[in-house]
């Protein structure tokens, strides 16, 4: 028990929580913490962004590159305003957020103050849990809890509003002991008769396949070790959602890459035929489905997940199963080994023999050029150049997030930061920054498009005045590509607004910030331009400049079903499986 | 919205709907029924009633009666969306969980003279409405029942001379000596 400062208490708080790193920008209404962070000599180490929605991407990238919890701290009104992207994105897909807002005075609350919002009403829809601290007595157990519901079941973004009274004002403060909170009480355990029952469908199915998630990720290093043993012991093929690429690996020959609007013909089309889907950690979110009435019609579905409300949500399941991905898959592998089960060998061959005629296909498949650099070209090439260091890849969202996705060979876990489900533009480079923070000798890269990038440009000067040397790697199109792409397929080739006509020079512009400019405009130079990058030990911007008319193939179009798949022109038509001449097969 | 230019998958095909009563347990602190209605208008769930009193002082616990209508995959998803919300302790479908007893309170404010009061009073009694309020040319009733009875009541009401009603909407609770 000790006297002090509600501002004093944040900063006590966030040491007693482990904190090493918060993400920021000060103004008016949280001047008595970044007071109270000066004199405590920077006991958590405050990193100074260029605008809040950058604060919270960092976090997120933080976060979700250490499974820790991601921690930011912004001003009242403005500042809650900016930060409502990040918490939003942060919800989508369930990262740890702690963010610590400014309010008015207790006594301006709802007087239209200067810089006053309403912050918990604004951010209550957006969040996980929201706190409005009207009493200094209510502020210590506030802190602690906040960092109990961002890290614990589904994890998610909690904002604590600090009035600026209560930042002067006195009090105790003590740190908790493990603390139950009355109500709320996450279900971490499956039911053992269920994951019994599971294991049965598993051994006696014909055509199985996992569909696995960001769950996967989320519940921690342990989840993706027990699924990489499940699935080499019942022999099943594996795909994976956006979120939860990495927990298997991907160089793994029972891995059939990410499934959905773009993923692959093989991994779609085994959603569609399979007759059991083991989905672990994932939400049947609609790119993932496409036309709901024609999804994996022939299946029985086995849904784990730790949130009740996953369920039966878009897909109705036969088989669910709450609780956190680690301990079902963990207790699935007992039950499986204790029954000695085994799976049936001779369905199991004809399924793969089946998968392989839908691998033949080659989806990803694009034609190849000598005189200009291909946006899957640049990031194969940026993989292999890559691949055997300590990589970690952030995205921005758009064309480049999808090659990305399908070129980029992901072999662990947390070393893929994008923004799945809310799709946020500008998510790549800020999660740089945090990613490199927490992973200061790992070489971090930013896929991004230029039009993302440009959206929050702003974060490569916060790369430059902590010395994080970042990557943003841009696959320069001119264009929003995708944009571009559905307006080229679906909307009679008219590009409304989708051209970007003045962009800045971005190797001026990546000197103008002090960081490292490169541009790459041919095929030929590109292996040289990479290595440059990843000797240059400062923040680089590459232009990668590349063909502007470039589609995303595979792509489920409009409320179509999975077996309804459009393709490249690359691609191997079944009755024509030899290579052509010219085609870049992958 | 025109399916074959929208990268969304089509609504789902409409299946029957049902109406349920739910009851949730919740903290009671501040904003925590903009939790609960945000959350109905935010995922453009119904709302047909909705009443909440603190009913337990001293742990703070707060009982929330809302009546909503959806098909089955919906109120399943208005169940399990209630329950994550951090303040919700325990939410219970009362229409489905057993045999439960639901209530409504309103207050009618009828006008009328000479036949009409007179008709008005038998009605009342029949109804086993309470006269709580009176003047020579109006009276305000107090009936508890089942909605159906309420409407029933007000519908008859509506010709002698009605004015305004106040309602409070639906509260339940299950049968039998178990608490929720």
């Amino acid at each position: 028990m000790t006297e002090m400062t509600g501002a004093e208490m944040v900063i006590e708080a966030l040491a007693d929580q482990g904190v090493e790193h918060i993400f920021g920008y000060p103004g008016g209404a949280v001047l008595p913490i970044y007071d109270a962070l000066f004199q405590s000599q920077d006991r958590v180490r405050h990193i100074l962004v260029r605008h809040e929605q950058g604060a919270v991407h960092a976090a997120e990238g933080y976060a979700r590159s250490t499974g820790k919890v991601g921690c930011v701290l912004v001003t009242s009104g403005p500042g809650a305003t900016n930060a409502v992207t990040g918490l939003t994105d942060a919800l989508c897909d369930s990262i740890p957020l702690v963010v610590i807002t400014g309010q008015v005075p207790t006594h301006l609350i709802g007087n239209d103050a200067f810089q006053e919002c309403d912050t918990v009403g604004i951010t209550r829809p957006c969040t996980k849990y929201n706190y409005l601290v009207k009493t200094i007595d209510d502020l210590p157990r506030a802190l602690h809890e906040a960092f109990h519901i961002a890290s614990s079941g589904r994890p998610g973004p909690v904002v604590v509003d600090i009035p600026k009274d209560i930042q002067f004002a006195k009090g105790t403060y003590s740190k908790p002991k493990e603390f139950q909170h009355k109500g709320y009480k996450p279900r971490l355990k499956g039911d053992p008769d269920r994951i019994k029952q599971a294991v049965e469908m598993m051994a006696a199915a014909k055509r199985p396949l996992f569909y696995t998630g960001g769950g996967v990720v989320n519940s921690g290093p342990a989840a993706s070790e027990h699924l990489r043993e499940l699935v080499k012991l019942t022999g099943f093929p594996i795909t994976s959602t956006l979120m939860g690429l990495g927990a298997f690996p991907a160089a793994d020959p029972q891995w059939l890459g990410m499934l959905g609007m773009h993923g692959t013909w093989e991994a779609n089309w085994s959603m569609h035929d399979c007759d059991l889907m083991i989905c672990i950690g994932a939400r049947f979110d609609d790119r993932i489905t496409g036309r709901l009435d024609a999804f994996s019609p022939g299946s029985t579905k086995i849904h784990v997940d730790i949130d009740p409300s996953s369920i039966n949500k878009n897909v109705k399941v036969d088989l669910p199963i709450v609780g956190d991905c680690a301990h079902v898959l963990e207790e699935m592998l007992r039950a499986w080994r204790a029954n000695s089960t085994k799976p049936d060998k001779q369905a199991l061959a004809a399924w793969w023999d089946q998968i392989a005629k839908w691998r033949a296909k080659k989806s990803l498949a694009y034609r190849g050029s000598n005189d200009i650099i291909k946006p899957q070209y640049a990031i194969q090439r940026l993989f292999e150049l890559t691949k055997d260091r300590d990589t970690y890849i952030t995205t921005e969202v758009g064309q480049h997030q999808m090659w990305a996705a399908q070129f980029y060979q992901f072999q662990e876990p947390n070393r893929w930061m994008t923004s799945g489900g809310l799709g946020t533009m500008g998510y790549g480079l800020p999660a740089s920054v945090g990613v490199q923070l927490a992973h200061p000798d790992s070489l971090v890269i930013d896929i991004a498009g230029e039009a993302s990038v440009m959206m929050t440009m702003q974060e490569i000067s916060t790369a430059v005045q902590y010395d994080l040397p970042v990557k943003i790697f841009i696959i320069n199109n001119k264009y929003m590509g995708m944009v571009r792409q559905w307006q080229e397929l679906l909307h009679g080739g008219r590009y409304s607004h989708s051209y970007s006509e003045a962009l800045p020079d971005f190797v001026k512009l990546a000197e103008a910030y002090h960081a490292h400019g490169i541009r790459c405009e041919r095929p030929a130079d590109l292996d040289g331009k990479i290595l440059e990058m990843i000797e240059v030990k400062r923040p680089v911007i590459f232009d990668c400049v590349v063909d502007p008319t470039e589609n995303c193939f595979p792509m489920i179009p409009s409320g179509r079903a999975h077996n309804e798949m459009l393709l490249g022109d690359a691609s191997v038509s079944v009755e024509d499986a030899v290579t052509e001449a010219g085609k870049m097969l992958v | 919205m025109n399916t074959s230019t929208s990268h969304y998958p089509s609504a789902a095909v409409s299946e029957r709907v049902e109406t349920r009563t739910l009851c949730v347990l919740v903290d009671n602190e501040p904003g925590v029924l903009a939790r609960v209605i945000g959350l109905f208008a935010g995922r453009g769930y119904n709302i047909d009633s909705l009443t909440v009193s603190e009913t337990e002082h001293e742990k703070h616990l707060s009982r929330i009666t809302i009546v909503t209508r959806g098909t089955p995959m919906v109120l399943e998803q208005i169940k399990n969306q209630l329950d994550r919300l951090v303040p919700v302790h325990r939410v219970v479908d009362v229409t489905t969980a057993g045999p439960a007893i639901q209530r409504e309170l309103a207050m009618v404010k009828v006008r009328g003279k000479d036949e009409h009061r007179m008709e008005a009073l038998r009605l009342a009694d029949a109804f086993r409405a309470r006269v709580i309020d009176a003047t020579t040319e109006s009276f305000v009733f107090e009936i508890t029942g089942a909605s159906e009875k309420i409407e029933s009541f007000i519908a008859l009401m509506l010709p002698i001379g009605l004015v305004e009603v106040s309602r409070t909407g639906v509260v339940a609770i299950a049968r039998g000596p178990e608490g929720m």
